[in-house]
């Protein structure tokens, strides 16, 4: 096999490098993550002319070397580290003509590290609009480059940039403007001591807390005769290394581009007129929101029911299909509804990540963090911490995840810490049979008891969102000044395929990782509670027969089912549990299903049925049928005092307990790993739960 | 006068930025001293401010544009 060529994409973002990247390699690319950190790591292959191929990795997008993020780190360690495997033999530097200015200060960064570099300006279909001209020749000899002027969206200059890549070893790795002339004096100094070094490596050393290789800050400041500066004075000569950047800049442009304003329109001006309104900006937000939540809870219905009907079927058919016996139980008990109650969460996923890319990809949701930043700040968050609080009503594990762009860590914390209070799809289930349970039916104002219960609970849990983020931010501690600087690109149509990129890929990566545990769980509680140690587990039907001598066979495979469950290992894990929530309304059973939902909420609903279907011997064919099978069980179940277990009082107890508990190991996991420390997700554990239970508690105590 | 005395639609050019309180990032994105910055639009209390500096734009917050001096364009 031929050696392939390593490119890295490089760029602000908003200026295309995804779009580029996804016009290279097509749906040929797979998202990984950094190792120790969970930054998107996106590469793919392309086929080149002559046969050649590129690995093409999409960095994420950075104003400059001068990192202020996790994101923009990864750039540099990998552009800092030869002994990467993914070093890049070519670097392609992607900019958007319509902010060549500001896109250009990162490219002149990286001619400085001396690596070979096209430069690709992107968007060039907006030229005409925008009346820009250029004078690609000026501008190759200026930055020492080759230029591919491109559009993704009309799809030309691509076969260009695929033979400007083929040839990169033609490329000169000259710089174009002299990192000296920075401070003369200082970086005479600077390469005397280190004469084998590169002097602009040396600066990005010596002004960030980058690892490369051997040499690291400590290792310059160690060098007896050469003298550091203190951070101050190195902040200045980072100023004025941006000052000098951007005369070169400038000067550049001078002659490499015109602009011809008459001809220029600008559609931004007149959207922003009215989407960042006082009034209307707000007004919009809003329906937009109301838009989002009506695709996830109402149109992604008629998915999910399918989805729900067909695993019932698959279920049913495999019992008839395989024969009988303990394998057949874990494959058509188990398994496939574990796998169920993941893909039933496809369709609502994907709808939030259809509505996120369409609002990114639109240039929309710059705007939502202008006009929510101030309202946020008052509870401790930032403007950007919109965007998970809204991911977190389908799932909190993408949401925290995007917290990453948060500058001020003391935020971005707060921001995880509290996502997880708002009430996610998978509480839904949950919701839903305890509220057809035990809130009457009836109307108040026109509205369903029950959807304003439904209603108040949405509102319970972003209310405990944002209260709890006030009091983290009087609590935590935490030194770290909070600016916020944020771009507001121009609006643009999203392309298609992007959107539906981002969608079939971050989809997938949300079922395979719930998916693992939601299954392996499944699978754990199938085998508690089908197997148990001792006498009253194994000869459950002599004893249940004795005991009861007269009784029809319907009724006594009932009762020998529930003796069995009773003494199963899960059932023995609930009845230890059962005094810790007696409390707040519980039985054991109920217990087994706080238990097994630890890992996933949804778990519950399956755990009760898988309970109740246990318990009960007699077949169930129809889907519908089953479902209200289970909330009949539910409603019959009793004390032995012939009191409900599932009355007002424990079903609010119930749903509350639900609203606060931090029932879910995924997310916990998602944490430890953005925070990088066991400590947030064990203190939001203890203190999550702690509250529902004391609410659940006082609840159950008020209302019994 | 700082930015933060802009009023909406007006123009200044930023004569001097205190680098000790504002990020590297906001200089990176083309605010230093020489470049014409318009106040596009401004969020309720005038927080953030939603800036145009020399056809870059961007949004940032009150607490940070007191600290960018500016002066009007001699007409
Ligand atoms: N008009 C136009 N828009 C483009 C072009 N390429 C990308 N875009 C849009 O620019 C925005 C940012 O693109 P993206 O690839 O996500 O940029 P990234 O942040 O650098 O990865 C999206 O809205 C794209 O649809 C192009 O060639 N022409
Ligand atoms: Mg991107």
């Amino acid at each position: 096999m031929s050696k392939q060529i390593n490119v890295a994409l490089i760029g602000n973002p908003n200026t295309g490098k995804t779009s580029v990247f996804n016009a290279l390699t097509g749906l040929n690319q797979k998202v990984g993550n950094y190792p120790g950190i969970t930054v998107d790591k996106k590469q793919g292959i392309c086929k080149l002319p002559r046969g050649v191929k590129a690995h093409i990795i999409d960095l994420p997008g950075t104003y400059s070397l001068n990192a202020s993020s996790l994101d923009e780190n990864v750039v540099i360690e990998l552009l800092l580290n030869k002994n990467d495997k993914d070093f890049p033999d070519v670097a392609v530097v992607v900019t958007d003509v319509e902010n060549l200015k500001r896109n250009l200060l990162l490219f002149t960064q990286i001619k400085d590290l001396e690596i070979p570099t096209i430069l690709v300006i992107n968007m060039s279909d907006r030229m005409a609009y925008k009346g820009i001209s250029l004078d690609i020749a000026h501008l190759e000899e200026q930055l020492k480059t080759k230029i591919a002027l491109i559009s993704t969206r009309k799809n030309t200059g691509i076969s260009e940039l695929k033979e400007l890549i083929t040839n990169y070893k033609a490329l000169s790795t000259e710089p174009c403007m002299n990192a000296a002339s920075i401070d003369k004096d200082y970086f005479t100094a600077l390469q005397k001591a280190f004469p084998n070094q590169l002097l602009y490596k040396l600066w990005l050393v010596i002004t960030q807390d980058v690892n490369f290789g051997k040499t690291n800050r400590q290792t310059i400041e160690a060098v007896s005769d050469f003298k550091t500066k203190s951070k101050a004075d190195l902040k200045r000569l980072q100023q004025k290394e941006t000052i000098k950047r951007y005369q070169f800049i400038n000067n550049v442009l001078k002659k490499g581009r015109t602009i011809d304003l008459a001809s220029a329109k600008d559609l931004r001006i007149r959207l922003d007129r009215i989407l960042t309104h006082k009034v209307w900006g707000y007004l919009i937000f809003g329906l937009i929101l109301l838009l989002i939540f009506q695709a996830i809870y109402d149109w992604a219905q008629v998915p999910m029911e399918f989805i729900d009907g067909a695993f019932a079927s698959l279920s049913n058919w495999t019992k008839n299909v395989l024969p009988d016996g303990a394998f057949t139980d874990l494959i058509a008990e188990g398994v496939i509804p574990g796998l169920g109650g993941i893909v039933i969460f496809i369709p609502q996923i994907a709808f939030l990540f259809l509505f996120i890319a369409i609002l990114e990809e639109s240039g929309y949701m710059s705007r939502v963090v202008f006009l929510m930043d101030r309202i946020m700040r008052r509870f401790g968050l930032s403007g950007k911490s919109v965007v998970p609080l809204i991911s977190g009503t389908a799932c909190a594990i993408p949401a925290v995840m995007a917290t990453r762009n948060i500058e001020s860590w003391k935020e971005r914390l707060i921001t995880i810490l509290v996502t997880p209070f708002t009430t996610c799809s998978a509480r839904l289930p949950v919701y839903l049979i305890i509220i057809a349970l035990v809130i009457p039916e009836g109307r108040f104002l026109g509205l369903s008891y029950q959807a304003l219960t439904l209603m108040l609970l949405y509102l319970i849990g972003f209310g405990a969102a944002v209260g709890s983020a006030y009091v983290l931010s009087k609590v935590l501690k935490i030194k770290s000044r909070s600016f916020l600087v944020i771009e507001m690109p121009n609006y643009k149509l999203p392309l298609f395929k992007n959107v539906a990129i981002t969608v079939i890929e971050k989809t997938k990566t949300f079922v395979f990782e719930a998916g693992k545990i939601i299954l392996a769980i499944s699978i754990v509680l199938w085998f508690l509670a089908s197997y148990g140690p001792g006498e009253q587990f194994n000869n459950a039907e002599t004893i249940v027969q004795q005991a009861n001598p007269n009784l029809t066979e319907e009724v006594l495979n009932d009762r020998v089912a529930e003796h069995k469950l009773e003494h199963s290992y899960i059932g023995i894990i609930g009845k230890s549990i059962e005094p810790v929530i007696q409390p707040l309304g519980y039985d054991w059973k109920i217990g087994i299903g706080l238990v097994t939902s630890f890992a996933a909420r949804e778990v519950f609903v399956g755990t009760l049925a898988t309970i109740y279907s246990i318990g009960s011997a007699t077949e169930i064919d129809d889907e519908d049928e089953a479902m209200s099978t289970i909330k009949n069980r539910m409603a019959e179940e009793v004390y032995s005092d012939g009191s409900k277990v599932f009355t007002l009082s424990s079903g609010i107890s119930l749903l509350l307990f639900y609203a606060f508990a931090m029932q879910c190991m995924s997310t916990l996991a998602i944490v430890k790993r953005e925070t990088n420390s066991w400590k947030w997700p064990i203190y939001q554990l203890v203190i999550m739960t702690g509250i529902a239970y004391f609410i659940a508690l006082t609840a159950f105590q008020i209302l019994k | 006068m700082t930015l933060a005395d802009l009023k909406r639609g007006q123009q200044g050019i930023i004569t001097d930025v205190s680098s000790s309180h504002i990020p590297l990032k906001l200089l990176e994105m083309g605010c230093l001293p020489g470049n014409t910055v318009e106040l596009v639009q401004v969020a309720p209390f005038a927080d953030p401010m939603y800036l145009n500096i020399n056809g870059s734009h961007l949004a940032i917050r009150k607490e940070t544009a007191v600290h960018i001096l500016i002066e009007f364009e001699d007409e």
